[in-house]
């Protein structure tokens, strides 16, 4: 890439709004697993018995379960999220600095 | 080149055939329908590597399978690479032996996706063209950078591999009947015969009718299962634990202190952000909007895959511990415990018997098969795409060789890797190989994962930090697993530790990005400064792909 290029690029309100926005929504939502599963693995480490709390009196079903299983699907939602957006939103932005460089 | 490869499918059907008849000679049970389904299935693949390798022509093909896959595809493809015969049945094993500690460990396999769609996908798509050195060395210097990077794909493959052929060979043998080499020898030349002729098209389709028979089958005992309580897990879990006690349903042993819980996490999360044959699935697409698409679905795929299991393991529980029909009588009388026959590993292949009869135990048996073919072909296109492309082509030619060469030396290298594989399954037969799969996720994390990590996203990372802080993670991560307890107690037979823990991830990342970090911004040199420079143009083309490598058309 072009030195005149790369500076052209960089002061691209598009892009400046693209890297912001991405990094950001990226950040945010890498944060939100790792808290989600450091919580669940950390609470294994100190605290086992809490998951092992019964779901309801006389139920042999632990609460552990559905965390368990909450914690897959939340993952799958997050990649859904992020696929969503970026596919659309920021695809959009990258689509039109592309167009704007291409234009001259 | 077509005699070659119908002389080497008649040799193939001719060492199947011979195995056959010596498993009946030694009286092992032959299991007829896994054996005809395993042929159909062999013989679709091969049907579809003569295929491939019409259009297989040049290098970019052969890396990436003209990079046309799409996003639906290739999540189908990463899934069937990371679904391992070791994770089926290795998983639920676990679940069927302690309940609720195999979900544990299942969510640690999971939880790397998300971070490598938001963090590592579009970057390495954007940057790179057939193998993660390629980005790892986008701004810096060639030679150090793609040895290092190689070295460590390589060691990751050759390790996974080790694991995959043993764990091969004693489930054919248990399954088929076959001898122990001959089993190996099949899936090595099976593998090779895929690779060299196919390339990455014809590895992209055994993944993907692997990864879509294994989650037909899943999805049919885990139905099978629930359907006996009327899809009540109350239900089901009440008689789980009736027949083992109440302690499977809550966490058990397998993390026992904050430190192993922690350094397992690492390894599992960036372990997986740092396997060569995963990264590498990312050059088969189009773009950036498509690999976003591949991650999303290969998690939904996964995800999916892991709640089978652990339903399977739950179905063991209940219809084949304390089954007389699957009791090991022999080991039983000596130990008791009621262990089953093969071990726990074979949890669900005796639940499959227990489900559907002799007729889907076959059908299991041949998509286990199946997908350690598929596993094994992934990892050794990654390894020989590491010697080819980064070691021979951009090391030792320094980029002076032409597309058909390197596919030359591509094919070369997948051969003597299929040879190293089915020496070292051989020579590994009675060998504890547990440290194995754990060792290769270590090097992943340790020295993979912190280079391609920084090389994306840290303005200020130079040739020597990387080079100097990713050999300190690869050693510290090689050092720790040799000095902790599954080598050095287990296979070493010393009775303490020097490292008291069985996962040095937490240790050996720390050592790599600490390294990394130091030996970067204490490196003053003029070359420095230039790698500094060119990463806000690496930068530009990693957030939008312009200048990005498209797919071939044809």
């Amino acid at each position: 890439m072009k030195k005149e290029l790369v500076e052209k690029i960089k002061r691209n309100p598009d892009y400046i709004a693209l890297v912001s926005k991405r990094s950001s929504f990226a950040i945010k939502l890498s944060i939100s697993i790792l808290v989600v599963y450091f919580a669940f693995i950390l609470t294994i480490a100190f605290e086992p018995s809490l998951l092992g709390t019964p779901l309801s009196e006389g139920s042999v079903t632990t609460i552990g379960i559905p965390i368990g299983m909450v914690v897959i699907v939340f993952a799958f939602v997050l990649t859904g999220i992020y696929t969503k957006r970026a596919n659309s939103e920021f695809d959009d932005l990258t689509n039109k600095i592309k167009k704007s460089i291409k234009g001259q | 080149m077509n005699r070659i490869f119908l002389f080497l499918i008649l040799s193939t059907i001719a060492i199947f055939a011979s195995g056959a008849i010596e498993g009946e000679v030694q009286k092992q049970a032959l299991n007829m329908s896994a054996i005809v389904m395993f042929v159909i299935f062999v013989g679709a693949t091969l049907g579809i590597t003569y295929w491939a390798a019409k259009r297989t022509k040049s290098a970019k093909d052969f890396y990436t399978a003209g990079g046309g896959i799409t996003g639906f595809q290739n999540g189908m493809a990463i899934a069937g690479d990371y679904m391992s015969a070791a994770s089926f049945l290795g998983i639920s094993g676990l679940v069927y032996a302690k309940g609720y500690d195999g979900l544990i460990y299942s969510i640690g396999f999971l939880v790397g996706w998300p971070i490598i769609l938001f963090m590592i996908a579009e970057p390495l798509r954007n940057l790179g063209k057939y193998t993660f050195a390629d980005v790892a060395s986008y701004r810096l210097r060639q030679g150090p950078i793609r040895t290092l990077a190689a070295s460590g794909s390589i060691a990751t493959v050759i390790l996974y591999l080790i694991a995959q052929m043993v764990g091969s060979g004693k489930l054919i043998q248990l399954l088929f009947g076959l001898q122990y080499e001959v089993a190996v020898i099949l899936v090595g030349v099976l593998m090779i015969l895929y690779v060299t002729f196919g390339g990455m098209l014809a590895t992209t389709w055994v993944q993907i009718i692997k990864a879509f028979l294994l989650l037909s089958g899943a999805t049919f005992m885990a139905i099978a299962v629930m359907a006996h309580y009327d899809f009540s897990f109350g239900a089901l879990f009440a008689h789980a634990t009736e027949l083992k006690g109440i302690a499977i349903m809550s966490p058990g042993g397998l993390v026992s202190d904050p430190i192993s819980a922690i350094s397992l996490a690492v390894a599992l999360m960036f372990g997986t952000a740092g396997l060569p044959h995963i990264l590498m699935r990312f050059f088969t697409v189009a773009d950036a909007k498509e690999a976003r698409k591949s991650v999303f679905y290969a998690t939904g795929f996964i995800g999916y895959f892991y709640i089978l299991t652990f339903i399977i393991g739950f179905g063991a529980i209940v219809m084949v511990f304390k089954n007389p029909q699957y009791l090991d009588m022999a080991k039983d009388a000596i130990e008791g415990g009621s262990p089953i026959l093969g071990g726990n590993n074979m949890a669900a292949i005796h639940l499959s018997h227990a489900v559907g009869g002799d007729f889907f135990l076959g059908f299991i048996s041949a998509v286990a098969f199946a997908t350690i073919l598929a596993v094994v072909s992934g990892l050794t296109l990654a390894g020989a795409s590491a010697i080819s492309h980064d070691l021979y082509a951009s090391v030792f030619k320094k980029g002076n060789v032409d597309g058909i060469k390197e596919m030359q030396v591509s094919k070369i290298a997948t051969v003597v890797l299929g040879v190293i594989a089915i020496i070292m399954g051989i020579m590994f037969e009675k060998q504890n190989i547990a440290f194995v799969v754990g060792l290769a996720f270590a090097i992943a994390a340790s020295a993979n994962f912190p280079i391609l990590f920084l090389s994306m996203y840290w303005k200020k990372l130079t040739t020597r930090g990387a080079v100097i802080g990713g050999s300190l993670g690869l050693a510290t991560a090689v050092i720790l697993v040799i000095l902790g307890p599954t080598v050095w107690i287990d296979l070493l037979g010393n009775t303490k530790a020097i490292f008291p823990y069985q996962y040095p991830a937490l240790f050996s990342v720390t050592v790599a990005f600490l390294g990394i970090w130091f030996f970067s911004i204490t490196d003053n040199s003029h070359e420095a400064a230039l790698e500094r420079e060119a990463f806000e143009a690496q930068y530009i083309r990693s957030q939008t792909g312009i200048g990005a490598e498209g797919a071939s058309s044809h």
